[in-house]
């Protein structure tokens, strides 16, 4: 009997052989024959991903290694849509009956039930494999990377570097990760696209104290898609730059609070502009009504010098991705064009509930969660100010050159923190300063940010929404926000 | 995911043909429903049945490897294990873990899973609540954020030396978060969360009012001038300070001087007289109650703060081994092991020589809620900047606070504080009362 006339009542006793330890064209035929269960049953859509992920974290504390941790995890969540309702189940199991009882229990959820027993089954056709992992040298990634002996040896140099560099040391940290990640995605509507993701992080955390003084310091540095990076990893010139700060801090006076003129520096200054603006233009939002800007596509939301992108295309950044987590290859995304919004930030279902069009930006942390509209490379684009044309405009304000966290509530109300600061006087910079959060309303700031120079950065950040904590860019040459509440003492 | 006994004997097997002679597995399995809503439909409904183990081996060199995987039947441990062994070359050569000397004491076994609703009545009962939110006020424009879950737990522990903990447990939950709109007002907002056993023992109603009464006391709002106040901590806010600066008590991090107090802080005043705190995981009001921590070490009440002295840290076993000190249950496994707090108990210590009331008092700052700590908190200095949802409260009326944030030292707060009230607050996080205290910074206009 050819396979698209399957009956259900054969599904229990088929024999599916699906590669077991990765996802390649073998996964077709379990995947086309659940995926047609599920239309059969009465989903309006359905959609598998499956992941497997080997991942290793690594701790250097002063001069000693303190912990290294792998972590092997696979699973699979299949999402079912009827109507604009939908439903995410997840599962550790992925044999052909552990992935099929994931799909029941979705089903049922949204009142829908697998065909009778002899009721056809007819397979999805499922594109040729999209296969982005066998491109770029992917399949030997994981092995490329550092070893466990490697990661040692490279995070206690780094930390030796650290002692001989910084003053009133009182506890240094190198630590490392690296997140390999292999998924597969097949979907109803012919979706099959598999990709590997590698990602890795290595960064110091610096505490001084003298007397009663202290302060800490932190500096990360990301990639995306290369091996050799914990290799490359230039930890002399990091080290100088997190000793230099944390001497800086330690003797810092706290901030006065008040309304401010603020410079951000560039690179991780970003996160304002992550905070303050692209959460609220994920259609996520728009779902919610949670954003000023739902509906202001086409008209102006921030200051005419302000250009905004979002995209996954950058090479080895760490918000960028060759499909997103539904199977859609990445683009660049217009955001805002000289203080004009163009576009939002949409998944599948923010596409369907909003009617915007899909950006390849449904993103998701794991198995464990549904895909949502997420930022991937989000960066200010560079204006034609020099910093110091941005300097010279401000007689009494606060240069922001380190950001910390942040977040923006469902108000729009933002805030973040400022790891380093420090007093500007007559355009000049004079002292450090601790202590510091940025509050603000997202439609007010967007028309603040007045001047932006020509020295575009881009820093690796981690953001914390709906579908879980994902890899991302943010970046910004120095811009200059005209004011804003700053908290402090 | 299979037993705790087929696991517990398929690695005994395993590691005897791999020669491991030393090990041990800390594991969960999580069965989960979650609903949410938006104006009376279904939005996203979502299920997982998960389970991961981590295993940890000692080499013939006594080093230790981790592993930690999601894939426990037999092939999948025997992954583990190995790779945890090949970890084991490279783990710490000092002060490495060892099986705690607690890890056999005779504790009950808590079994208790409670029987999960339907899906159906889970989004019905959403609904319900939403629709009264949306009631309760013409201002309240939507609830953005809402969930009502239920979740089955089991966790175990073994090791090669026979011993075996287990415990089970039901818990469910529901938060309603609601913003507001009003033609040339800024949108306000407000929420409030519960947490139970089960759907049928959760106060429901209890969270639809204290979010309504929230979101409508925030739609009078007006901005506050930044200075010095008194300020009253919520029993959530003050807790939240708390857990930010729980390097404190945390007898790891002092070891890695990554905290604020130093093993020499054992019996000094670090608070006010009328303050103290315990951990108590095993509280009858704390809903997650954990019999046995990372290392099977049993839980148990541990004091902290005793009138304002600091009584006690908490520890794994290797740290109370370094600081001559007991085990408490607050280990979590690893590679490098770590310490946390389960659920703390606030409350009042030396009685207080003036009794204070929102009632009477004049021009204090009630904080209710305090956001962003992930940003505004320096845990290592000690000091904090923070944006907080309040009111200004003036002889019983209250205003809201729009945009504002309060900053200060934590050691400097504890000292500050001028009052504990008696009644106290159970809360999903721990129990407190309100805390007022004395000269904080809080920056409006």
């Amino acid at each position: 009997m050819p396979s698209t006339l399957l009956l259900s009542k054969e599904l229990p006793s088929l024999k599916y052989v699906a590669t077991g330890d990765r996802f390649d064209q073998t996964w077709e035929a379990p995947l086309a024959t659940l995926l047609g269960l599920g239309r059969a049953a009465g989903a309006d859509f359905v959609e598998f991903f499956l992941e497997r992920v080997n991942y290793i974290s690594c701790l250097a504390e002063d001069d000693a290694i303190t912990s290294i941790s792998p972590s092997l995890s696979t699973g699979a969540g299949v999402r079912v849509f009827r109507g604009k309702a939908d439903c995410y189940v997840s599962t550790n199991d992925l044999s052909f009956s552990g992935l099929k009882a994931a799909l029941e229990k979705g089903l049922s959820i949204l009142g829908l039930h697998l065909p009778g027993p002899n009721a056809f089954v007819p397979e999805i056709n499922l594109e040729l494999l999209r296969d982005y992992a066998s491109v770029r040298g992917k399949e030997s990634w994981l092995s490329d990377c550092s070893s466990m002996r490697e990661m040692g040896e490279i995070l206690l140099s780094a930390t030796t570097e650290l002692n001989h560099k910084a003053k009133h040391a009182q506890s240094r940290r190198a630590s490392y990760f690296r997140d390999w990640q292999e998924v597969l995605v097949a979907a109803s509507d012919g979706t099959f696209a598999r990709d590997i993701r590698l990602n890795q992080s290595v960064g110091y955390s610096l505490l001084c104290a003298d007397g009663a003084h202290r302060s800490s310091i932190s500096k990360r540095v990301g990639s995306t898609s290369d091996p050799a990076f914990l290799r490359g990893w230039a930890y002399s010139t990091d080290a100088d730059e997190v000793a230099d700060s944390a001497g800086k801090m330690l003797y810092a006076d706290y901030v006065e609070s008040g309304t401010y003129p603020i410079i951000m520096a560039n690179h991780f200054g970003g996160v304002i502009f992550h905070e303050a603006c692209g959460h609220l233009l994920e259609t996520t939002q728009i779902e919610r009504k949670t954003t000023p800007f739902a509906d202001k596509k086409g008209e102006k939301i921030a200051h005419e010098s302000l250009t905004a992108w979002d995209e996954g295309l950058s090479s080895n950044e760490f918000g960028t991705i060759d499909m997103d987590d539904e199977g859609m290859p990445a683009q660049r995304t217009l955001l805002i064009e000289n203080g004009i919004l163009k576009n939002f930030l949409s998944d599948r279902a923010g596409s369907m509930r909003t009617g915007h069009p899909r950006t390849g930006s449904g993103r998701r942390q794991g198995y464990t969660f549904a895909a949502a509209s997420r930022m991937r490379n989000t960066y200010i684009a560079p204006g034609d100010y020099s910093v110091e044309d941005l300097f010279a405009s401000v007689d009494k304000g606060i240069y922001c050159k380190k950001m910390g966290g942040g977040s923006v509530g469902a108000t729009g109300e933002f805030n973040f923190g400022v790891e380093e600061a420090y007093l500007i006087e007559n355009g000049k910079i004079t002292k450090p300063l601790k202590g510091a959060i940025l509050i603000g309303e997202a439609k007010d700031i967007m028309n603040k940010i007045s001047m932006c120079s020509n020295d575009l950065g881009l820093a690796a950040g981690f953001c914390g929404s709906i579908s879980g904590s994902i890899y991302v860019t943010v970046g910004q040459p120095h811009i200059k926000v005209d004011s804003i509440t700053v908290g402090g003492r | 995911m299979p037993s705790v006994n087929e696991i517990s004997s398929n690695a005994a097997a395993i590691a005897q043909q791999l020669g491991i002679q030393k090990y041990d597995i800390y594991g969960s399995s999580v069965d989960e429903t979650s609903v949410q809503v938006d104006f009376g439909e279904p939005k996203q409904v979502k299920a997982s049945n998960r389970s991961s183990v981590i295993v940890r081996v000692w080499n013939e060199n006594n080093s230790l490897g981790v592993t930690s995987t999601t894939d426990v039947d037999a092939k999948g441990l025997e992954l583990a294990l190995k790779t945890a062994y090949e970890a084991s070359h490279f783990g710490a050569k000092e002060n490495v873990p060892d099986f705690s000397p607690e890890a056999t004491v005779p504790i009950e076994e808590v079994n208790e899973h409670f029987p999960q609703a339907p899906v159906d009545r889970l989004i019905e009962t959403l609904v319900q609540a939403e629709k009264q939110l949306l009631e309760a006020h013409p201002a309240i424009a939507g609830v953005p954020y809402n969930g009502l879950s239920q979740r089955d737990i089991s966790k175990f522990y073994v090791n090669s030396e026979g011993a075996v903990r287990r415990e089970a447990g039901s818990y469910a939950s529901i938060y309603l978060y609601s913003k507001t709109e009003q033609e040339g007002k800024k949108p306000r907002s407000g929420g409030a969360y519960r947490m139970n056993h089960s759907l049928d023992q959760l106060d429901i109603d209890g969270c639809f009012k204290e979010a309504a009464d929230k979101t409508i006391s925030h739609l009078n709002y007006n901005k506050v001038k930044s200075g010095k106040y008194r300020v009253v901590f919520s029993p959530e806010a003050f807790l939240s300070l708390l857990g930010a600066f729980s390097n404190l008590f945390n007898a790891q991090s002092i070891l890695d001087k990554q905290s604020l107090s130093t093993p020499e802080s054992l019996g000094t005043q670090i608070a006010s007289p009328l303050l103290s705190v315990c951990d108590d995981p095993l509280h009858p009001g704390n809903i997650a109650q954990e019999r046995f921590d990372g290392e099977g070490t049993p839980t148990r009440q541990v004091p902290l703060i005793t009138k304002g002295v600091l009584t006690s840290f908490l520890h794994s076993s290797g740290t109370a081994k370094r600081m001559n000190a007991q085990p408490t249950g607050n280990a979590n496994i690893g590679a490098k092991v770590t310490v946390s707090p389960h659920f703390y108990h606030v409350s009042a210590g030396e009685p207080g020589e003036q009794h204070l009331s929102l009632e009477t008092a004049e021009n204090v700052i009630w904080i209710d809620d305090l956001h962003a700590l992930h940003a505004g908190v320096n845990a290592l200095q000690g000091s904090f900047s923070l944006p907080f949802d309040g009111w200004l409260v003036n002889k019983g009326d209250r205003v809201s606070i729009d945009s504002a944030t309060i900053a200060g030292d934590f050691l400097s707060l504890l000292k500050s504080i001028v009052y504990v009230e008696a009644e106290e607050e159970v809360t999903p996080g721990g129990i407190s009362p309100k805390i007022w205290v004395d000269d904080m910074s809080v920056t409006g206009e």
